[in-house]
């Protein structure tokens, strides 16, 4: 039975990846789960230099998911590189750096400084629906997604997946433009902007207003938007949006998705990851899957 | 894992002891033997629809039979839910989680508000030399854990409406009473905690306070629960740190409360 897959050239022990944003640079999350059994790593946002984040209360809870504005706060560059990297370089696991921006210049320089570094895949965040600017003004308009895509992927010494945004029309537009612009992989989704309203106080739950819904509550906007990329474009997509389960994340596979990424599960079960991981293989044995490969866009 | 323990918890007893305030007792053997006080443990919901834990004070601990206490208030559909379950039932748990009080061996006073009190009854415990407690509650009828408090220290109340002790909050009975202390350590809502704050500055005197903020994940990684701190904070160095990880306590002179 053979579980690994290859995103841009670069082979993953399994299909399983971390959203962005949902397991730190995953220290927090090594006291629970063997990173060594992940197919990759996909670090927290990381920009130039340090962001603050947004005020609080950054979250919400609502049926079925949760709504964040945690504004990508992190470090930034110099100290991801300092302690961050080499925490995930101890790992048997693929490093992939999420990156984010204000200015296609902010993207720009991250991706530069990474170039001579051990990372094995570039994720590019120009779908965050938590910042004012950059993040998801880059992600809305198809032009946009390519220009952005052809400037970076000039910086670009790792090949580079775009993250897209469900906040669009048309996600298989969206898609299109990133892999004119050179993108050697997708990501999505993204959250969905939402908002939650604290009726007691009669005021926003979040400080921000709004926030990106994630959870259990938006898997089927979620396969459906990777089925729609995945007919969309020849490049892999990664595939993500409330994945729980294996079974869960089969169904991302089975839409399209050559990898899939487990989010906002590792917030209420720490060791979502491995038990994705082990239920694939469950289910192949069970169904004499021979490649997973098999599996991918197998439902037309 | 090293420091933490998540798994099915038994209730060993479930009782509402005031309006909306519940205490369980859980046999967790881990925790119980671990914890410091001040530190808290995520609660998970059965309901799955409600998906992120709760995070739930450390109200004491017996470190002989593993069993550890919390004392909630139910505030909502998941504190709800956890209130309905009897003993034999089970709460899938976490913990112990954050960074508890670090106990001085000084005159001490400890300041609850609300639902901050219960997290000062291990604390009073395990604390030597003499003790004020000053409890705070909206009114007499919703007092709760007093009497298990005056075990350890001399125990002030102040209600909202003076149906009980003194009328007012828990600072205007420090200053009425007079009393005066080397450390303090407070727990409850922020308009207390900022009081605390100045009233230490004010006096020279140290104190630790127990800060809240909703939470996601609980140990670190989401970044949802930060407070702003006076300095870089050593995860993402923006003056913010975690109140899950770094927290929920914290010196008073290290966060700003706004």
């Amino acid at each position: 039975m053979n579980t690994k897959v290859r995103i841009a050239g670069v082979e993953l022990k399994n299909p399983v990846m971390t959203a962005s944003g949902t397991f730190g640079s995953g220290a927090e999350y090594s006291e629970f789960v063997d990173l060594n059994r992940l197919g990759a790593v996909v670090t927290k946002g990381v920009s130039n230099v340090p962001w603050a984040g947004n005020p609080t209360p950054r979250i919400a809870e609502t049926y079925g998911g949760m709504l964040n504005a945690i504004g990508l706060q992190n470090p930034g560059i110099d100290v991801f590189i300092k302690r961050d990297l080499p925490f995930l370089k101890q790992y048997d696991t693929k490093v992939v750096v999420n990156v984010c921006g204000k200015t296609t210049e902010d993207y720009c320089e991250v991706v530069e400084r990474l170039s001579e570094e051990e990372v094995d895949l570039l994720e590019i965040n120009i779908s965050c629906p938590n910042v004012k600017e950059g993040g998801i003004a880059f992600g809305q308009d198809a032009r946009a997604v390519e220009a952005i895509t052809k400037e970076i992927k000039r910086y670009a010494k790792q090949p580079v997946i775009m993250k897209l945004s469900p906040n669009v029309t048309s996600i298989s537009d969206m898609a299109k433009a990133a892999q004119a612009g050179g993108a050697d992989a997708l990501s999505l989704i993204n959250t969905l902007t939402g908002m939650k309203i604290d009726i007691e106080k009669r005021t926003f739950a979040l400080a921000n207003k709004t926030g990106g819904l994630s959870g259990p509550a938006v898997k089927p906007i979620a396969v459906r938007m990777v089925y729609e990329a995945a007919n969309a474009v020849t490049i892999p997509i990664i595939g993500m949006g409330g994945i729980v389960t294996a079974e869960d994340a089969i169904e991302f596979i089975m839409a399209g998705a050559a990898a899939v990424s487990v989010g906002t599960a590792n917030f209420f079960h720490p060791t979502a990851t491995v038990e994705v991981a082990d239920g694939i293989e469950q289910y192949m044995r069970r169904h004499g899957v021979e490649e997973v490969g098999e599996l991918i866009g197998c439902v037309k | 894992m090293a420091d933490k323990w998540k798994g099915s918890a038994e209730i060993i007893e479930q009782k509402q002891i005031a309006e909306d305030i519940y205490s369980i007792w859980l046999q967790a053997d881990f925790i119980a033997k671990t914890a410091v006080p001040g530190q808290f443990v995520s609660v998970y919901c059965k309901e799955g629809s409600r998906l992120l834990p709760r995070p739930i004070s450390i109200c004491e601990t017996d470190r002989e039979r593993g069993r550890l206490r919390m004392v909630y208030r139910v505030v909502g559909k998941g504190t709800e839910e956890f209130s309905a379950y009897l003993s034999g039932d089970t709460l899938e748990i976490m913990g112990p989680l954050g960074n508890g009080y670090t106990l001085k061996e000084k005159k001490t006073c400890l300041i609850g508000g609300g639902i901050g009190i219960p997290p000062l009854l291990e604390l009073a415990k395990r604390l030597q030399g003499k003790k004020e407690i000053v409890l705070g509650y909206r009114s007499g009828k919703e007092m709760f854990l007093k009497e298990e408090f005056e075990r350890y220290g001399t125990v002030w109340v102040a209600t909202e409406d003076g149906s009980a002790g003194i009328k007012g909050n828990v600072l205007d009975a420090v200053q009425k009473e007079q009393l005066e202390a080397e450390v303090i350590y407070a727990c409850g809502p922020t308009p207390m905690l900022r009081a605390v704050q100045s009233y230490a500055k004010e006096q020279g005197i140290e104190a630790q306070i127990s800060l809240e903020e909703r939470m996601a994940c609980g140990i670190g990684a989401c970044l949802a629960c930060v407070c702003q701190s006076k300095e870089r904070d050593e995860h993402t160095h923006v003056h913010k740190k975690r109140i899950c990880k770094e927290g929920p306590v914290f010196y008073a002179e290290e966060v700003d409360l706004g």
